[in-house]
């Protein structure tokens, strides 16, 4: 019976050949322009570490007070160098590490070649075990080179083909700034997007990738100046780096590995005890205002979806909208233009459902070739959001298996929803009419 | 020509007519905002920046093994290090004018703080301006090409240097005027004391420059988008940015050689892709997301208008075929064919009219949903009225060709059989 009402949709939709072709149109462009905007969508919404975020946890200690606190009570968005420091010896979590952002230059060994600039974070060792950063080579350092400030390093495989030709160089020496260090791993192309261990510093998404690590209380020690922000609810009561260290200014990003909610649970009375001690020492005049989210609230609450983003995607799906009703009229007319032909059909003993899988079949036959459409130019869609978004975003946005599936599904779909009420209708002819007015 | 024979068609099409009435109300309420956000996009990329930006690049570079700057000899190191480069580049034939710079309008990375007229406040307490700093020396001005309003512009003699993380506070600035008005009201600020960052010590506003935006482009920074202070201050740190003025015709010639011209005057330091960049391009980087946005949104409106002009004139080529018969015999009774043209124009006139009307709403109401959720303002009324004359505009230009065929049916037809 299919292949009849193919056939009888094949001959119904070639009557009107332009009909056919707006209708096809408009599926195509409504469907195509809103899987465009979700591939963008899905790119930068995507969890970074799906198997592990829910442990992953951003702690946030008000050492502002009420007049450091936005709008909305929250306490500053990163740590500051005492704070941070007492997290990480306190040791309260399963893993844990302080990190800021680094800009190092490498001097190269060969002499006859520039010196180039890297950028990287100041991490702990448990960095690399909590994040599940994967190694090509060698592995992170140990607890002791944390507390030895060892002059080990972990490079990504990107400054480890520059080095060393994509060898293994674990055991090699590099000259960061002036002084050497031991590369202990070489990561295998690691560069998470949104960059969810530093979410302030990086807004979420950046073009380059982080190229060096090294131990965190070891760029202390060299003066290692912090390349990302900082801000201060005062001025520091000393200069220099030093000064920054001892004063309230936020600057290091945090994370720590909590595996179940009673871990949760003690580590924030562990944050609201450590507040409420520092609160009794006098150093914070206020109550414990602390917060612990877990990476997904914590890239929720920095907006790490650009606002522009879901924008585009609401008003494209607000587009294929109107496709649907559109179609949904155009349809109601073809359909309801065969009224007597339908009249006739009914006369002749066909049932309602009949009449129903015919014109489903047509309206689903409209669908297929709006979302053959709609493929074509969702690819074109997806290649050319280059040309109208920041590099950092669209070079993340890509075509796959599931979107072009879905793309045809929703095309489907859509269609086949919008032929619901004039399938309906045309079910609802009623055939002596039809045949007294013939 | 009355309209009632129109209505009473109509509510024989009770369907057709909601449906075009729906999609009619959509697009109206989805054009008018996004055209509402393209005209913010623009209005925002055409933001003067208050600097000359032709012949205008920064140069940004790290140097490598050098001291860190947090003792005397380091700073005086690296302060010798930044005017070794400044001499050699202003020496250079093609450049007009050099200033060591912290950062450039739209660069997106800023210092910036607060100024009270109180020594010693608070800083993120109510009742101080927020302001962003510039620090340069006496060829800023001139370089960046920003005018003078008032009082003086810098003098060697009022440029200092120091660390980056020194805190000690200039003597002397010169303010937007934005920012000096907002300090002194009666326009005086000339000569006034003030302190900057919660500091005890006075500083003195020896000038005030007409215009100079703030190096941050994002929404945070909308409240003092053109409050700058600008301070007589090389800042001697790891790294360095100069802001150079080609001499007209010689820019590109200039940016290419600067690598080679930087290496020779000292090799120790990194330069990367990054390092030479023309003020054209920052301000194309600042906007780049503005403007894929109003292209998107643009691209969104066409679409929408064109599915819902289609979608017009496919549903009255269908009621004109349906009706050919009454059409024939209203000709054969006298109705002329502007009579008929005029009927279809009319009726499509009070569909999109109500559909428009509804579309209103809605757009008022979409418009409040997203100034909920996201960083919206409220729409003004003039898109809402433009958006629905558009609509109702469209919807007469996509029924013409229909209602034109109906009006060319013979009355003839009128005596045929269907």
């Amino acid at each position: 019976m299919l292949s009849y009402y193919i056939e009888l949709a094949v001959r119904s939709l070639k009557r009107s050949p332009g009909l056919t072709l707006l209708m096809v149109l408009t599926i195509g462009f409504g469907v195509a322009a809103s899987m465009t905007t979700y591939s963008v969508f899905r790119a930068v919404s995507g969890d970074p570490i799906p198997w592990k975020s829910s442990q992953l946890f951003v702690p946030q200690i008000d050492m502002w007070g009420p007049t450091g606190r936005g709008a909305d009570g929250e306490p500053p968005d990163a740590m500051d160098y005492i704070d941070a420091m007492k997290l990480v010896r306190d040791h309260r979590a399963k893993l844990q590490s302080a990190m800021y952002q680094i800009s190092p230059s490498i001097v190269p060994a060969d002499a006859s070649k520039h010196p180039v600039t890297t950028s990287g974070h100041a991490v702990n060792s448990e960095f690399f075990p909590m994040l599940d950063v994967p190694f090509q080579y060698g592995n992170g350092w140990s607890a002791d080179d944390d507390r030895q400030r060892a002059a080990v390093a972990v490079i990504s495989s990107k400054l480890n083909q520059k080095l060393f030709g994509g060898a293994n160089s674990v055991g090699k020496t590099i000259d960061i700034e002036g002084k050497d260090y031991r590369v202990v791993g070489v990561l295998n192309n690691w560069n998470p997007q949104p960059r969810f261990y530093d979410v302030v510093n990086s807004g979420g998404f950046s073009t380059g990738l982080d190229d060096i690590f090294i131990p965190f209380d070891r760029a202390i020690s060299e003066a290692m100046a912090n390349n990302g922000n900082t801000n201060c609810n005062e001025i520091p009561k000393e200069s220099g780096f030093v000064g920054l260290q001892n004063s309230t200014c936020v600057w290091i990003a945090y994370m720590a590995e909590l595996d179940d909610s009673a871990a949760v649970k003690t580590y924030r009375e562990y944050l609201d005890g450590y507040a409420h001690q520092q609160q009794q020492a006098g150093r914070f005049a206020w109550a414990p205002n602390n917060r612990l989210r877990s990476l997904p609230d914590w890239l929720d609450s920095q907006h790490v979806v650009p606002s522009d983003t879901k924008v585009s995607l609401l008003v494209a799906l607000g587009l294929l909208i109107v496709c649907l009703v559109n179609t949904a009229g155009l349809l109601l007319a073809k359909f309801l233009r065969r009224s007597s032909e339908i009249g006739v059909r009914r006369a002749l003993g066909a049932q309602r459902n009949s009449i129903y899988a015919q014109f489903l079949t047509e309206a689903g036959i409209v669908g297929v070739a709006g979302g053959a459409l709609g493929l074509l130019l969702t690819g074109l869609g997806v290649l050319s959001v280059g040309w109208v978004l920041p590099k950092e975003i669209a070079t993340l946005a890509h075509v796959d298996f599931v979107l072009l599936a879905l793309t045809l599904l929703i095309a489907v779909l859509a269609t086949l929803l919008a032929g619901l009420y004039p399938t309906f209708r045309a079910s609802r002819v009623q055939p002596a009419w039809q045949l007294k007015s013939n | 020509m009355t309209t009632h024979p129109i209505l009473a068609a109509l509510r024989k099409h009770k369907a057709g007519v909601v449906l075009i009435a729906l999609q009619i109300a959509l697009t109206l309420a989805i054009v008018c905002n996004a055209i509402f956000i393209i005209g913010q996009r623009i209005e925002r990329v055409h933001r003067v920046t208050g600097i000359d930006e032709s012949n205008l690049f920064l140069v940004t570079q790290q140097w490598v093994g050098a001291p860190d700057g947090d003792d005397p000899s380091g700073v005086e190191k690296l302060d010798n290090m930044q005017r070794e480069d400044l001499v050699a580049l202003r020496n250079l034939p093609d450049v007009a004018s050099v200033a060591p710079i912290n950062s450039l309008p739209l660069l997106n990375s800023s210092w910036n703080g607060a100024i009270s007229l109180k020594p010693g406040s608070e800083m993120r307490k109510g009742g101080n301006t927020r302001t962003t700093f510039y620090f340069g020396d006496e060829q800023m001005l001139s370089t960046l090409g920003v005018r003078l309003v008032a009082g003086r512009a810098f003098t060697a003699a009022d440029v200092q240097h120091r660390s980056m993380h020194d805190q000690t506070e200039p003597t002397v600035v010169i303010l937007t005027k934005p920012v000096a008005d907002k300090l002194f009201p009666d326009g005086n600020a000339v000569g006034k004391a003030m302190y900057l960052d919660g500091s005890t010590s006075p500083t003195t506003i020896i000038g005030v420059i007409e215009r100079l935006q703030v190096p941050g482009t994002g929404s945070w920074t909308n409240t003092f988008a053109y409050n700058a202070t600008l301070e007589p201050l090389r800042i001697d740190a790891n790294f360095t940015r100069y802001v150079v003025r080609a001499k007209p015709g010689r820019m590109d010639a200039l940016m290419q050689a600067m690598p080679s011209t930087l290496y020779k005057i000292n090799p120790m330091r990194v330069l990367d892709d990054d390092s030479v960049k023309s003020f054209a391009d920052i301000r194309a980087e600042a906007y780049r997301a503005d403007v894929g946005m109003a292209i998107l949104m643009g691209v969104v409106c066409l679409v929408l208008l064109g599915v819902t002009a289609a979608g017009i004139v496919g549903l009255t080529s269908f009621w004109v075929g349906q009706r050919h018969r009454q059409i024939g015999v209203r000709r054969a009774l006298g109705a002329r064919k502007i009579d008929i043209l005029h009927y279809f124009q009319i009726e499509n006139l009070m569909i999109a009219g109500g559909g428009a009307i509804v579309g209103v709403a809605l757009a008022v109401g979409l418009n409040a949903w997203l100034m909920k959720h996201f960083e919206m303002d409220r729409i003004p009324v003039v898109y809402v009225l433009v958006g629905l004359i558009a609509l109702v505009a469209l919807g007469q230009a996509a029924v013409f060709v229909p209602a034109r065929r109906a009006s060319n049916v013979s009355p003839i037809e009128a005596t045929r059989a269907v």
